[in-house]
């Protein structure tokens, strides 16, 4: 393996913008890299290689001609297939979309290639981002680089492979509950969810647009820092984008980095404290907060009485929203047609289609938004999970004004064995438990490495008050450098 | 008691437009009665005088200056569609047969 696929983003960058490595030579060893691992982990679904070796030449001829160069500019990154790519397949992980090629890039990747980065493909997620595994994922599962029969997270879970699998320095993802951190805990990764509004949901397909939001994912925080601050901004285009500048999200993880956190308050939620977490991921989690204290930051008991509300509110609200933004894949516009026999009615050949189309999980998930907004039962469901999440942020609120930001596990649960989960879906979504209050609050959250539990990476999450993100990052780089990055052995 | 019954799920997944499979009933029915009695634990929240949140960022009536601005051409809008007749999308039959 060539070293440059080691290297981390920051480094790639210096090494281009320094002419000691070309950002042809580094998308090729990326490529290469690809070629050699990709049947096993299986992290893309789409690998463009022509589209990266045009980014990285003009990359190279800007560098030759002298013009300046972004901080990112040459870097590959890899894409979560739920974003539109001009003219690149784009099929959420679903049959419905299979050979979609959208006719316009979504913000965040307008704002990414202008930057200057290489994507290098797109990479596989549970279908329609619903679920914990990628095991919905209509292309097949992607798998764990630390343990190759083991689940990568989801539903962003080609995402954290390609990085754990040194196929990518940085990659892109979507969170509606947990599908960018889960899947960063669960391969060693940093996977970051900025505030909702703070990233451009314009050409994400929509799953629930009230939590949908895009964010970076890195093998370190300043990584991450970097690709959030290329991501973020206000975009005319999407209707909830925040207008307001993006906090310094790279000077904060370059100050957590230098581990001085005194003064710094660490609010541990009390109804978080172990209830459904492994042993050994809260031995880990402690591990890190201990850690955290020794840099001088302070920790403080906080009450938030109604997260454990927030699984029930979410499966609520989630599938609501996705049934009606679901509603558009009708077979007339785009994507798949089954039954049109010049006889069958549209109706009828829409349900034809969706039937061919969908997966179980986003039947489920329609069928359920579609019984908790039916008459009679929408004030019992939709209506009171929309009262419980104001309960939700006002639980936040209230503890941060005692503290600065709120620590806990990432997921209940280490990498779970393929398969383990599949026949339950209940099951399936506990594994969201600890980052889904954050969602429905609004507010950014990461996920970054404290340490192992059975030989795999447990990842401690960290969540700030809404528009802070730069807080965030801050703690995170500071446990990165008490801690260390987490390194996968060769893959078998 | 179940939340939810078979036939029930057979009405949601027509609304759904889902052509469900007898197998897929017998699956999910069981699957989705473990989901909505999990669900329904936010009844126990007494939330009578509690607005509801649809959303987190505080913005309404969104609103772009109206001006011009480049869009798709029609090629382009219609080159993912299944079916496409004189630079329209197609669709299946709408109206019943004639008697």
């Amino acid at each position: 393996m060539s070293d440059l696929t080691r290297m981390t983003a920051v480094q790639l960058a210096a090494a281009i913008a320094g002419g000691e490595a070309s950002a042809t030579e580094v998308a090729e060893a990326h490529l290469d890299r690809i070629a050699e691992v990709d049947d096993r982990v299986h992290a893309f679904l789409h690998v463009d290689a022509e589209g990266a070796r045009a980014a990285a030449r003009e990359v190279d001829e800007r560098r030759s001609a002298g013009e300046p160069l972004g901080p990112l500019a040459g870097v590959p990154v890899g894409v979560k297939d739920i974003v539109a790519t001009r003219g690149v397949p784009t099929t959420a992980g679903s049959k419905i979309l299979e050979g979609w090629r959208p006719p316009y890039d979504a913000t965040i990747v307008e704002r990414m290639r202008a930057a200057g980065l290489v994507i290098l493909g797109k990479t596989n997620l549970d279908e329609f981002a619903m679920g914990s595994s990628t095991e919905y994922s209509a292309y097949g599962p992607s798998y764990n680089p630390w343990d190759l029969t083991r689940i990568p997270g989801g539903s962003g879970g080609g995402s954290a492979a390609a990085l754990a699998a040194y196929e990518a320095p940085l990659t892109v993802g979507t969170d509606t509950g947990g599908s960018i951190r889960q899947p960063g805990a669960v391969t060693g990764t940093v996977g970051a969810k900025p505030t909702y509004g703070g990233t451009s949901r314009y050409g994400l397909v929509a799953f629930s647009s009230s939590l949908d939001t895009p964010g970076p994912c890195a093998r370190t925080v300043e990584d991450a820092a970097l690709l959030h601050s290329v991501l973020a901004g206000h975009d005319p285009r999407d209707s909830t984008s925040i207008p307001q500048p993006v906090p310094d999200v790279v000077g904060a993880a370059r100050r957590g980095a230098t581990g001085d956190l005194s003064g710094v308050r660490l609010g541990l939620v009390r109804e978080f404290s172990g209830e459904g977490a492994e042993p050994g991921v809260m031995a880990a989690f402690r591990d890190g907060l201990d850690a955290l204290t020794k840099l001088g930051a302070e920790v403080v008991e906080v009450s938030c009485p109604h997260f454990q509300y927030a699984l029930p509110a979410y499966y609520l609200i989630a599938p609501s929203e996705c049934s009606s933004n679901l509603a558009r894949f009708d077979g007339v516009r785009y994507g798949l047609r089954v039954g049109d026999d010049g006889v069958k009615a549209l109706e009828e050949v829409m349900s034809l289609t969706r039937e061919a189309g969908f997966g179980p999980e986003v039947k489920r998930r329609v069928i359920i938004g579609t019984y908790a907004l039916s008459s009679g039962y929408y004030d019992a469901y939709y209506g009171q999970a929309q009262k419980v999440r104001t309960l939700i942020t006002r639980d936040f609120t209230a503890a941060f004004e005692q503290v600065d930001v709120l620590v806990s596990p990432t997921t209940p649960f280490v990498a779970f064995p393929l398969g383990s989960r599949t026949s339950d879906p209940y099951q399936m979504y506990l594994a969201d438990l600890f980052t889904i209050p954050t969602n429905l609050y609004g507010g950014p959250a990461i996920s970054v490495p404290c340490g192992l539990s059975e030989g795999l990476p447990v990842g401690f999450q960290v969540m700030a008050p809404t528009l802070a993100d730069d807080r965030m990052y801050r703690v995170a780089a500071a446990l990165e450098s008490a801690v260390g990055t987490l390194t996968p052995g060769e893959l078998s | 008691m179940a939340a939810i019954s078979r036939e029930e799920v057979a009405h949601l997944a027509r609304l759904s437009r889902l052509a469900v499979t007898e197998e897929e009933l017998d699956l999910f029915a069981g699957q989705l009665d473990v989901i909505l009695q999990a669900v329904a634990r936010v009844g126990e929240v007494v939330a009578d005088d509690i607005p509801p949140t649809s959303h987190s960022v505080p913005l309404t009536n969104v609103l772009r200056d109206d001006v011009e601005v480049p869009c798709l051409t029609p090629e382009a809008a219609l080159a993912g569609a299944p079916d496409v007749e004189d630079g329209r999308f197609r669709v299946p039959r709408i109206l019943e047969e004639e008697a």
